[in-house]
């Protein structure tokens, strides 16, 4: 009793505090992780627009103290690759398709694996989710025979590629929505099932709006492996067909085929990261407090 | 018009479409069954466009693995466990084992740890998005570019040419001398730099899927535990950490299988050099450099089996679920 009274003394205490300063660690705290974070990425930024010679030579940091060196030389050079605006359209064709199919595939395994009641759920699932740690490097060979003149004959097509990262990407996906979806609660799905709802509409009408931050989450990760993705790419587009290469491989030529190229790796690095960094920020709003509670009280 | 524009939006429009029809498809074609065979056969018809892609993608390719792995170079002769033996009787492997075991737990415990609790923080403020996004950002850059501004970080030249490396910078200026720092083998220092690498990488990740898991979280359930006086502490330890305790099994379980695979930040590095390989680089190491398929094949599997434990947890963790809720 004694204890209670004085916690609520000392909270009572810190109450009168104005908010910011009794919140001043926090904010203090948050702000050294950012600097912490942001140290390598600024130095990264900085290279980006130094010439090489500086860049070897000297410290990023010394950049600011004689801004004169500064230029846009390296983004100039970026951009003006004739492939650099062709790679990003393909680049975001692969990107889309390899984003949406994988995701709505992996809900309707996830919704029946947390939903439904079969023998060997839990193993298959296990199974399923273990797929993750398979190296991609040892599915290239089997799959590029599948794909090739002798089974599919479809190397070198978008379609190989959006089908190969639907299979890549489907374990972390199942694992990630399954998680979620089960964890949505009971009554929701039974009173749907008492009102007569087939599991088709609890799906669409409860469980997916009820995972929303978790799609959003998903889909901001599926998308970035996919757009960051160089070996998949390379191994069934690029060789087959050069005019299908996503923006990495366009960007792999121009820092290998020069030696080195560091400054135009610092420049590219920023160009590409743009499209993933605005998904990011796009599906931000999804991620609002409430959404789950909201459905389960309604 | 372009035709891979019209092929796109085929795509993007049609094959939701199609999936989405093809589940009301079976619910319609699981009216020929009687009541009591439906909930037995539906749930194979939701898994089996997951099932179908699963099976080509990775389960056909592991099953030609698992049998190279117990044939020779050429894979014209049966071995038996002569791949694994030599995996594991080899000095450079132990090595690899070792730096492996470290990759895991010490990535693993920095990106779920430093994720959950900036998760955790950045809910109270107004400036989540930016605070978010800043993290987020080097998982965004690519591995190449991410190595290579680590390889700045890192830096070490030979006294007395400058050093244009940032940490050895720092150093510099408050008078210490500077370290070689990923040539430092002893302890696996540095080892735990590269480790640092790709945790400054992924924690972006556990962040955002703790943060969306913590917004999943009913708010009045913690008004109300406020309202009857429960401390911010005990609001945490009572009702947010068991509620979020499912999603960190799911990033801590992902991190463990990325620190298993990792290999590019010790390629771009340190190419394995000064007691750094770990048992990924190991294995692309004999795939491409030494043509060895066989024994590239005995690595994954040790790889694939090296999870099962952390899979029996989890399974633990899922019927502990389904009994509660």
């Amino acid at each position: 009793m004694t204890t209670v009274t004085a916690a609520t003394q000392a909270r009572a205490e810190r109450d009168r505090l104005p908010g910011f300063v009794r919140r001043l660690p926090l904010h203090l705290f948050i702000l050294f992780l950012i600097v912490v974070w942001l140290v390598p990425t600024i130095g990264l930024l900085v290279n980006s627009f130094r010439p090489p010679e500086a860049l070897t030579q000297s410290g990023w940091w010394t950049a600011f103290f004689s801004p004169s060196q500064f230029t846009l030389d390296n983004y100039a050079h970026v951009l003006a690759q004739s492939n650099i605006s062709e790679g990003f359209v393909n680049s975001l064709f692969i990107s889309i398709p390899a984003t949406v199919i994988p995701i709505m595939v992996a809900a309707f395994a996830a919704y029946a694996f947390a939903w439904m009641e079969f023998p060997g759920r839990n193993l298959l699932f296990i199974a399923v989710v273990g797929l993750l740690v398979v190296p991609l490097q040892s599915t290239f060979i089997p799959i590029l025979q599948l794909y090739g003149p002798n089974g599919f004959g479809i190397a070198g097509s978008f379609l190989a590629v959006w089908l190969a990262h639907t299979g890549y990407g489907l374990p972390f996906a199942v694992f990630l929505l399954r998680n979620f979806m089960g964890d949505l609660p009971r009554e929701v799905f039974e009173s749907a099932a008492i009102d007569g709802a087939s599991p088709v509409t609890a799906f669409f009408r409860l469980a997916l709006p009820m995972t929303v931050p978790a799609i959003a989450a998903l889909a901001i990760f599926q998308f970035l492996f996919v757009w960051n993705d160089l070996l998949v790419a390379l191994i069934y587009l690029g060789a087959q067909n050069p005019d299908n290469a996503p923006l990495t491989i366009a960007v792999s030529n121009l820092v290998s085929s020069l030696g080195g190229g560091w400054q135009y790796l610092a420049a590219a690095a920023f160009v590409t990261m743009a499209v993933p960094l605005a998904v990011f920020l796009g599906l931000q709003r999804y991620f609002v407090r409430g959404i789950v509670g909201g459905s389960v009280k309604g | 018009m372009d035709p891979r524009l019209v092929t796109a939006v085929i795509v993007v429009v049609g094959v939701p479409a199609v999936l989405v029809g093809y589940i009301w498809l079976t619910e319609l074609g699981l009216r020929l069954f009687g009541q009591r065979l439906r909930p037995r056969i539906r749930p194979w018809l939701w898994l089996a466009p997951a099932l179908a892609f699963l099976a080509v993608f990775l389960v056909y390719p592991t099953i030609g693995t698992f049998v190279r792995s117990l044939h020779n170079k050429a894979g014209t002769e049966f071995v038996g466990i002569e791949n694994f033996a030599w995996f594991f009787g080899n000095a450079s492997s132990l090595i690899a084992l070792r730096n492996s075991l470290i990759w895991l737990v010490v990535l693993t415990a920095i990106t779920v740890g430093i994720g959950l609790l900036i998760a955790l923080l950045v809910d109270r403020v107004r400036y989540e998005t930016v605070a978010k996004s800043v993290i987020f950002v080097p998982l965004a850059i690519s591995m190449v570019a991410a190595s290579v501004i680590w390889t700045f970080m890192y830096d070490w030249r030979t006294p007395p040419e400058p050093q244009v490396g940032t940490l050895n910078s720092v150093l510099g200026s408050a008078g210490i001398a500077p370290v070689a720092w990923v040539q430092q083998s002893g302890w696996a220092f540095n080892t735990i730099l590269l480790v640092v690498v790709m945790a400054w990488m992924w924690t972006g990740f556990c962040m955002v899927i703790l943060s969306a898991a913590l917004k999943g979280i009913n708010p009045e359930l913690l008004e109300a535990a406020r309202v009857d006086g429960a401390s911010e502490r005990q609001v945490f330890r009572g009702i947010t950490l068991p509620l979020l305790a499912p999603t960190i099994a799911v990033v801590t379980t992902t991190m463990i299988i990325t620190a298993l695979k990792a290999f590019d930040v010790v390629f771009v590095m340190t190419s394995g050099n000064y007691d750094t390989q770990v048992v990924a680089y190991q294995m692309i190491k004999q795939l491409y450099d030494f043509g060895q398929p066989g024994r590239a094949s005995a690595i994954a599997v040790i790889l694939l089996l090296a999870i099962i434990p952390v899979m029996a947890l989890n399974i633990r963790r899922f019927r502990a679920q389904e009994a509660i809720r």
